[in-house]
């Protein structure tokens, strides 16, 4: 029987794994009362699912249609002025959803709040680029690596791949290796289709050696014209040295000391 | 021995010097390499290297040029990825012959450490290449090896471009 590949997450997985180990988790703490984090948790009452300091950083869940409201009330009212980061993880083949995170900072009280957000494969999420400039980017490469849609974007394309690219790297699904359109995109571009056999498919493994390819490989003292067919064997050529550069001192070398002056 | 006996090989105190025009052309071919501008990664660093006063690649003949149509040799220093082969392969089409190609470092040569889905594996996919320069990032004295390496293959092929054509269109 064939050995059962999951189709959800194609990534390369370690040999071996202990089935009893537990990843160690970042411990979650409560918000203390009197805190600054206890403030922002009041403001953000309304829209928080979930929230408790992980690493000094307050992480608040919040529905995912609610999302640009949310941020406006922390950027307004809890000062939270700066977005460093938002991004996605894919949890499709736990979960079957993504999980989207807005990093902030307030500048002023030297704090971060991460606002996380869940939605499903196909559900777009509204775009905060009105509040954050910085935003900008970081949803256009959400975009281009998960294939999320925002909406009310200002430029929503591809910020790291071609545009002509088909796929989304990101995602557990895409093969590290790249699928059948990643491998051959430079040469349908550049030649066209019909040059797939000429060129050849890519050589994945750099430790490939084939001795009887004359074009890539020779052997040293066994050296043939470049392409020659070497099939029935080659015959040896004996390494010459050039013996106005190389001097072999073991042959009645002169520098040798037999007595003491 | 008699005076009617000329030797024409010597000069014989005129400023002539007999020669073939292979040995002429390539002479100058060689001893002219002007390789393009064209950094791609962190082996683009070591190139700038050889080229700053250092290790001086002008003492070889070697100026970068800014302009692939004064340009002859193509260093693909680093990594070539799949998104930018395009243009790669448009600047290389853009030098005039003859031209050479010096492939790199490891990343250039075969891909290197990046075997993934957005990195070309081995820049000979899409260009023809003279010279594979291992090393990651090879040191300057590597690359003016390599400069010396094209310069003596220059010196063996014969002038005529014809034959230089030929070889290029094995990937054209």
């Amino acid at each position: 029987m064939r050995k059962y590949t999951p189709k959800d997450n194609v990534q390369a997985k370690s040999y071996y794994t202990d089935r009893y180990w537990v990843a160690p988790r970042v411990p979650r703490a409560a918000v203390e009362e009197g805190t600054h984090f206890a403030d922002v948790v009041k403001t953000m009452a309304k829209f928080a699912k979930e929230s408790y300091i992980e690493v000094g950083t307050l992480v608040i869940h919040i529905d995912a249609k609610e999302n640009f409201e949310a941020i406006k009330t922390l950027k307004e009212q809890c000062g939270y002025t700066q977005c460093s980061e938002q991004s996605a993880v894919d949890y499709l083949a736990q979960d079957g959803e993504f999980e989207l995170f807005y990093q902030f900072l307030n500048v002023n009280e030297a704090k971060r709040v991460r606002i996380v957000c869940r939605i499903k494969q196909g559900e777009a999420i509204e775009s905060i680029v009105p509040l954050f400039n910085s935003a900008n980017f970081a949803e256009r490469e959400m975009f281009d690596m998960f294939g999320i849609k925002v909406n009310n974007h200002p430029f929503l394309k591809r910020i790291i791949m071609p545009d002509d690219w088909e796929g989304h790297p990101l995602l557990k699904t895409y093969p590290l290796q790249g699928d059948e359109f990643a491998s051959w995109y430079e040469v349908d571009k550049i030649f066209g289709k019909e040059y797939r056999d000429i060129i050849g498919p890519e050589n994945r493994d750099p430790a490939r050696i084939d001795r009887y390819d004359t074009k890539r490989f020779s052997r040293v003292g066994y050296e043939v014209p470049f392409g020659a067919d070497i099939s029935e064997g080659e015959k040896e050529q004996p390494i010459e040295y050039s013996e106005t550069l190389l001097v072999d001192y073991n042959k009645d070398s002169g520098k040798q000391l037999d007595h003491r002056k | 021995m008699a005076q009617h006996q000329v030797n024409y090989a010597s000069a014989a105190g005129l400023p002539i010097a007999l020669t073939t025009v292979d040995h002429l052309v390539n002479w100058g071919r060689s001893n002219s390499l002007w390789p393009l501008t064209y950094g791609l990664a962190c082996c683009a660093i070591e190139m700038m290297a050889s080229g700053a006063s250092r290790y001086d690649f002008d003492r070889m003949g070697t100026i970068f040029r800014a302009s692939p149509r004064q340009a002859d040799v193509m260093i693909l220093a680093g990594t070539l990825s799949k998104k930018h082969a395009e243009f790669a392969r448009r600047l290389y089409d853009q030098m005039t012959e003859p031209k050479w190609v010096i492939s790199m470092g490891s990343c250039a040569n075969t891909g290197g450490m990046f075997n993934t889905y957005a990195t070309v594996q081995g820049v000979d996919r899409i260009v023809p290449v003279d010279i594979y320069l291992p090393g990651c990032a090879p040191r300057p004295e590597t690359l003016q090896y390599a400069m010396m390496m094209l310069q003596k293959k220059i010196r063996r092929e014969s002038a005529n471009m014809k034959k230089n054509t030929k070889q290029n269109l094995r990937l054209v």
